[in-house]
């Protein structure tokens, strides 16, 4: 286990460098916010009077806020590092090491994800909650935690999404050794992520009917779910749904990603001389 | 008239090592078949997932500040027909950062040739053919739908809006890498403005601030590009209350745009100065 805690530890370390690229990072989520609570507020004007919607404005907007500032969790697409090392050969080498390589790569995974939320989250946050009031839009800012429940359910959450969010990215990683520049794969599962998981409208906005199935895919996990859990519009006697959610997910993604890679390396042909 | 003589013969010249080098591109893309249908039908299922999530908020709401999905269809067709075309021409200029960082850039500015051709000719981006391919379909509904009136005059605007809009792209893309000059690293910061801005001009400019509007109209000029046209092919008066003549002119905002950006670039140029090594 200290292999791999020295693992994620120096990838983390790595990638906690680029701090100008987090701050430019922040601009852009935050422009994306906007026009995302913009567009929001237009449609919810447009609603017909009387009609309740399954999330209120307030938490609508602090479901953008979070799902922006959280973003960095989101499983975009492969590891560079991974496919240089697929298409170069040199995977050869992560195989000869006395360690797992679906626990190297899942650790490498979870810190990918891990730190640069570190950096972004912070200062998007301060953002929306402080910032923007300051500016004189105070009915776009982010609310705090619904409750001390609301909080403690949102980090439990969280630790669940950075589950789901590595084993999805170890999947796209995974899918490398089939198709060479993993470009398919990752984009397919990434929109299906981005669509099903919160990213392009919230997922309680979806028609109701499609709600229980939308609910039991993995993807809510990442975004979603944390999300709702900190605006309150998770009832707290849910908790229990969202930790086993979560928990099965990420046990299955990762037994699934197992079994992909153990097939894909009794395939596998190094190419290079 | 030999002056002139050999402006075109240098821009016939151009355009047909342009086309040399885009053809190698699409040789090169066209290598792997599988892999290259996998990415382009992803990104046509990409593009077409998110025109289900406005439908999603259409169905839940009913409607979008008297906008139907329809009208708001051609808005999205419009601007990612645009974004697909400048981002299929003009991702050569991603790789600027690189060239820049690697001190290759220094072999370009050698050769007797610009060094926006050069840069355009690294690659024609095929897989974009899916968000293309995606905003045809949608705006020839949305275009069938709203009951577009089609006429000699319409047909002109939309093909001006839509080289209009590509132009206007293609100009913040310019920009993004010019400014690497400076910064020497690709900054995210301009994503806010491609993707962004493609985002922004999916949907009818009424339903923001005006302060943002205002951004969008005569800093990037987005608005002159996607939302004055569609209005207008729409045949519905402008909330926002531009005179008719503005709105038919709109999309030469575009080039104009495309123009400032290469007169930056030209700046950018004139202070690079090469990473050595």
């Amino acid at each position: 286990v200290s292999a791999y805690r020295a693992f994620v530890l120096a990838r983390c370390r790595v990638l906690l460098q680029y701090r100008g690229a987090a701050l430019a990072n922040v601009f852009t989520q935050s422009f994306f916010g906007l026009v995302r609570i913009m567009i929001l507020a237009a449609f919810y004007e447009s609603a017909a009077p009387g009609t309740v919607q399954p999330m209120s404005f307030t938490e609508v907007v602090g479901y953008v806020w979070l799902s922006q500032a959280t973003l960095a969790l989101f499983p975009w697409g492969v590891d560079a590092d991974i496919r240089e090392a697929v298409r170069t050969g040199s995977v050869a080498y992560e195989l000869c090491r006395p360690l797992d390589l679906y626990g190297v790569w899942f650790c490498r995974a979870l810190a990918w994800r891990a730190a640069p939320l570190t950096l972004r989250f912070v200062p998007l946050v301060v953002l929306a909650m402080v910032v923007l009031p300051l500016l004189g839009l105070p009915q776009w800012r982010l609310a705090g935690p619904a409750s001390p429940g609301a909080l403690a359910l949102w980090a439990v959450a969280m630790v669940g999404a950075l589950g789901v969010a590595a084993a999805l990215t170890t999947l796209m990683n995974i899918s490398l050794l089939w198709t060479g520049n993993g470009q398919g794969v990752a984009v397919l599962l990434a929109t299906l992520t981005m669509v099903s998981g919160g990213l392009v409208i919230p997922v309680p906005l979806f028609p109701d009917w499609a709600q229980p199935v939308l609910r039991a895919l993995p993807f809510v996990a990442v975004l979603d779910l944390p999300a709702r859990a900190w605006t309150g519009n998770i009832a707290a006697g849910d908790a229990a749904w969202v930790l086993g959610h979560s928990l099965f997910w990420t046990v299955t993604l990762v037994a699934l990603g197992r079994a992909i890679l153990a097939r894909g390396l009794r395939r596998l042909v190094v190419q290079g001389g | 008239v030999t002056e002139v003589a050999k402006v075109v013969a240098d821009l016939v010249d151009a355009l047909a090592l342009y086309g040399r080098s885009v053809s190698v591109s699409m040789r090169v893309q066209l290598q792997d078949r599988v892999s290259f249908v996998m990415q382009t039908l992803a990104h046509l299922l990409a593009t077409g997932i998110e025109f289900l999530a406005i439908w999603a908020l259409f169905h839940r709401f009913g409607g979008l500040r008297g906008w139907s999905l329809a009208e708001v269809a051609l808005f999205y067709g419009l601007a990612d027909i645009s974004f697909a075309l400048s981002d299929a021409v003009g991702r050569g200029f991603d790789q600027l950062g690189s060239l820049v960082k690697s001190g290759d850039f220094d072999r370009l500015l050698l050769r007797p040739r610009s060094t926006v051709l050069q840069l355009m000719g690294q690659e024609l981006t095929l897989k974009r053919l899916g968000r293309l391919s995606q905003g045809l379909a949608i705006l020839i509904w949305a275009s069938h739908a709203a009951g577009v009136d089609w006429n000699l005059g319409r047909i002109v605007l939309l093909v001006a809006a839509v080289v209009g809009g590509a132009c206007c792209f293609l100009g913040i893309l310019i920009l993004q890498a010019t400014s690497v000059f400076w910064t020497t690293e690709t900054v995210e910061l301009w994503n806010a403005f491609t993707y962004g801005g493609n985002y922004t001009a999916q949907y009818p400019m009424t339903i923001y601030r005006p302060w943002f509007r205002r951004f969008f109209t005569f800093v990037i000029p987005l608005a002159c590009v996607t939302y004055l046209p569609a209005v207008t092919l729409l045949g519905r008066g402008d909330p926002l209350g531009f005179p008719a003549a503005a709105r038919w002119l709109a999309p030469l905002a575009g080039a104009a745009f495309l123009a400032v950006s290469l007169g930056a670039w030209r700046l950018g140029i004139r202070r690079y100065t090469s990473t050595g090594s």
